[in-house]
């Protein structure tokens, strides 16, 4: 009776003992050097996981910005604060680069663009309305507006407004490319913060013909062309297209006169926050060009 | 010609399919009219799969019909003529059927000319292969059946293969459209004419002239045809079906071998062509005119006037349907194609392409909104499918937007024919989110190509 409760407890205890033997020699044995920093810097980033910096997770990059000593500015997605953090703890420099948003180039909205058809009964995204005649709206290359992009941001930054366009929260945006990828017409670009000017169209149509299939369409007027300093923006396609390259010399002037309003300047406020000049024929100016504020 | 071993007075048909009703009374009746000449036709210069062709005109300047405007650029695309006599009135870019913005020529008519068609017939008997494929190319021939796939690449046989069978594709499975119908019973000396052209190069063993059985006076006229001919033309009746007329679904009604995923009919050696791409053939070897004009079937129960047109490529859509007697006022849809493929027209004002196989008018009475239920698992798609896919678990994958698991499906297998969505019960748009997925799949492949 002793030796039926005795014989398996002294079996089990010494299997423990032997496996533990086992597992302590393999410890010793087999240890692999890890580098303490890369869990702390790990700690340090956003654990989004989102790809913006082009590893395929947070926990790659720690180990490139450690091993390979990558720029921790490389993650877009980290406010300043949490990079100057990693900085300080590895002691390097973080020479932060410059924060980029994504910007919707389009402007035109239900109010603007008009309709073609009314979409029933498809699949409720804008790649569904896509597949289906390139979509309901008059013209060929502005925003479905059925918001796939707000879906497939995953920092909330994209919210759909009244008017049927995204609005990009430029706190909020991280500039990790998943908008830009998503968009079935590819109006999503990410840009510096620090480019104001930007031309909120991509119709490859002219003049009136533009105009009629939305009213802020950009006409290929050339008008922001005179108004701005030589060689910052060119008439490409019909399309007023800027040189960022010269992005110093950009001048909110360049806006005043363009009669739909298809080029903005964003100052302090997100896209599409402004309200829009609309119902203007074409030619007219909201705000007629004052020389004198110029030659101040 | 003796009794047909493979008919074997049964009617022959593929695996899976449905029945829809097929409406062709509409209009298969109606003799081929010829549209008359509009002031202004729009070409796109893309019309056709592969490279878009490229202009060769200036704007002023005069052309004749059938003329060449635009040149074929590469091998994998065809070049465009022009379809009127007229002045090229602009060059730029304009509306295309897609919904997309193409590249194109405005060609405005010349109101004093006669028309008149001056060009000569080609000797095709002095030809080689390579030389037949050059002047199919340059005819601007494509697939008439509505992909508008360029001809003159499905006849250059690579190499180490060989064409056995030669299939002409008059099943025209599709409800409602009338047009192929119509021009086997219309023009069947073309029809045998343009095959033993194409037959001449090809040395096909065997002709088959497949045709659906709701179809008796085409089947009637060309076995007669085909009889008189002499050669190895043999008239088969498929069972009433749809996709019947798809290529693969054909190849393995007649043939009873299915084509294997990702290859092509040609590795059976099977060469399938249209109807309608076999008259343009026989019409440009014997008159030397090339892809200028093509049948459509303009039909619906909205349409005052429902017919078969012989159309000049470029004319806009609009014109047509006032041709045809307007539309009614109850119109709730215009698609272009038949109901099962065709896709929905927004914008009226684009012109006809060497694509477009027919005009759709429907009434508020056949459009219907469903309501998206949840899958029940019926496996009614299953049914359906032609191609053996399983579209119930690719919906449910296309919901959560798991593109790259429905390629373990083989959702690129799937050519849209939307027998799948046509019988589900819940009104889950099957074929429309495949065709999403296929999309978004090829545009990351594109991606990861330039990586």
């Amino acid at each position: 009776m002793v030796n039926a409760l005795l014989i398996p407890l002294l079996i089990l205890s010494g299997l423990g003992l032997l496996f533990g033997v086992i597992l302590s020699i393999a410890y010793k044995q087999f240890k692999v050097f890890e580098d303490p920093r890369i869990e702390k810097v790990e700690e340090l980033l956003p654990s989004a996981n989102c790809g913006a910096c082009g590893e395929p997770g947070c926990r790659a990059f720690a180990e490139k910005v450690v091993n390979q000593g990558t720029n921790p500015a490389k993650c877009t997605v980290s406010s300043s604060e949490g990079l100057q953090k990693i900085a300080n703890y590895l002691g390097v420099d973080v020479s932060r680069e410059e924060k980029r948003v994504a910007r919707l180039l389009c402007a035109g909205g239900t109010l603007e663009a008009p309709n073609l058809a009314n979409y029933v009964g498809g699949i409720n995204s804008c790649r569904g309305e896509v597949v289906v005649d390139g979509g309901i709206k008059n013209c060929s290359w502005g925003c479905i507006g059925l918001g796939d992009c707000a879906i497939a941001c995953e920092f909330g930054a994209i919210t759909m407004n009244d008017n049927a366009l995204p609005v990009v929260d430029t706190e909020k945006c991280t500039a990790c490319n998943d908008c830009v990828e998503v968009c079935p017409k590819n109006l999503f670009e990410l840009m510096p913060i620090s480019q104001k000017l930007i031309v909120q169209c991509k119709s490859l149509l002219k003049g009136d013909l533009a105009e009629s299939k939305c009213r802020v369409a950009c006409t290929a007027c050339s008008r922001c062309v005179v108004d701005s300093a030589p060689g910052i923006i060119e008439i490409k396609n019909n399309l007023a297209v800027i040189n960022y390259k010269l992005n110093d010399l950009t001048n909110p002037i360049a806006v005043k006169r363009c009669p739909t309003n298809a080029i903005v300047w964003l100052e302090n406020f997100n896209q599409f926050e402004t309200k829009q000049k609309s119902k203007l024929p074409l030619g007219r100016v909201e705000e007629v060009f004052d020389t004198d504020e110029y030659y101040q | 010609m003796a009794v047909s071993d493979i008919q074997n007075n049964k009617l022959l048909t593929f695996v899976n399919g449905i029945h829809p009703k097929d409406y062709k009374e509409l209009s298969n009746n109606c003799k081929i009219q010829r549209m008359p000449f509009v002031e202004e036709y729009t070409l796109p210069l893309g019309q056709h799969i592969g490279a878009p062709s490229k202009s060769i005109v200036q704007k002023g300047q005069y052309v004749k019909r059938g003329e060449l405007i635009a040149d074929s650029v590469g091998f994998v695309s065809v070049s465009l003529h022009s379809p009127v006599d007229g002045i090229v009135s602009d060059i730029g870019i304009f509306d295309t059927p897609k919904g997309d913005v193409l590249p194109g020529i405005k060609i405005k008519t010349d109101r004093f000319s006669t028309q008149q068609f001056h060009q000569k017939a080609v000797d095709f008997e002095s030809l080689d292969v390579n030389g037949f494929i050059k002047s199919i190319q340059n005819a601007g021939i494509v697939g008439l059946g509505g992909a508008a796939f360029p001809s003159h690449v499905k006849f250059a046989i690579p190499e180490g293969k060989n064409c056995k069978y030669l299939m002409l594709n008059g099943c025209e499975c599709e409800p409602f459209l009338t047009a192929d119908d119509r021009t086997m019973v219309e023009y069947p000396k073309q029809i045998i004419d343009g095959l033993l052209i194409v037959n001449h190069f090809l040395k096909a063993e065997k002709i088959y002239i497949a045709i659906e059985s709701n179809k008796p006076k085409a089947i009637e006229v060309l076995s007669k045809y085909a009889e008189e001919s002499n050669s190895n033309i043999e008239v088969v009746t498929l069972k009433v079906k749809y996709p019947q007329g798809a290529e693969k679904m054909m190849i393995s009604a007649i043939l009873g071998n299915e084509v294997p995923s990702g290859k092509l009919p040609i590795d059976l050696g099977v060469i399938v062509a249209n109807v309608g791409t076999i008259k343009a053939i026989s019409e440009y070897f014997r008159t030397g005119m090339p892809l200028i004009e093509r049948i459509v079937t303009i039909t619906g129960t909205s349409i005052n006037n429902p017919t078969n047109v012989l159309v000049p490529i470029g004319t806009p859509m609009d014109e047509i349907l006032e041709f045809c007697g307007g539309i009614k006022d109850n119109t709730a849809r215009i698609l272009l194609g038949g109901p099962m493929m065709g896709a929905v027209q927004k914008n009226l004002n684009v012109p006809v392409v060497k694509g477009t196989s027919g005009l759709l008018v429907l009434s508020s009475n056949e459009v219907k909104d469903f309501d998206q239920y949840n899958c029940i698992k019926c496996g009614k798609c299953l049914d359906a499918c032609p191609l053996f896919l399983n579209p119930s678990r690719m919906g449910l994958l296309a919901k959560k937007g798991l593109w790259d698991e429905m390629l373990d499906f083989h959702v690129m297998d799937c050519f849209e024919c939307g027998s799948c969505s046509y019988v589900c019960p819940s009104g889950i748009p099957l074929v429309q989110s495949f065709r999403v997925a296929k999309g978004i799949l090829r545009e990351k492949s594109i991606r990861d190509q330039n990586k």
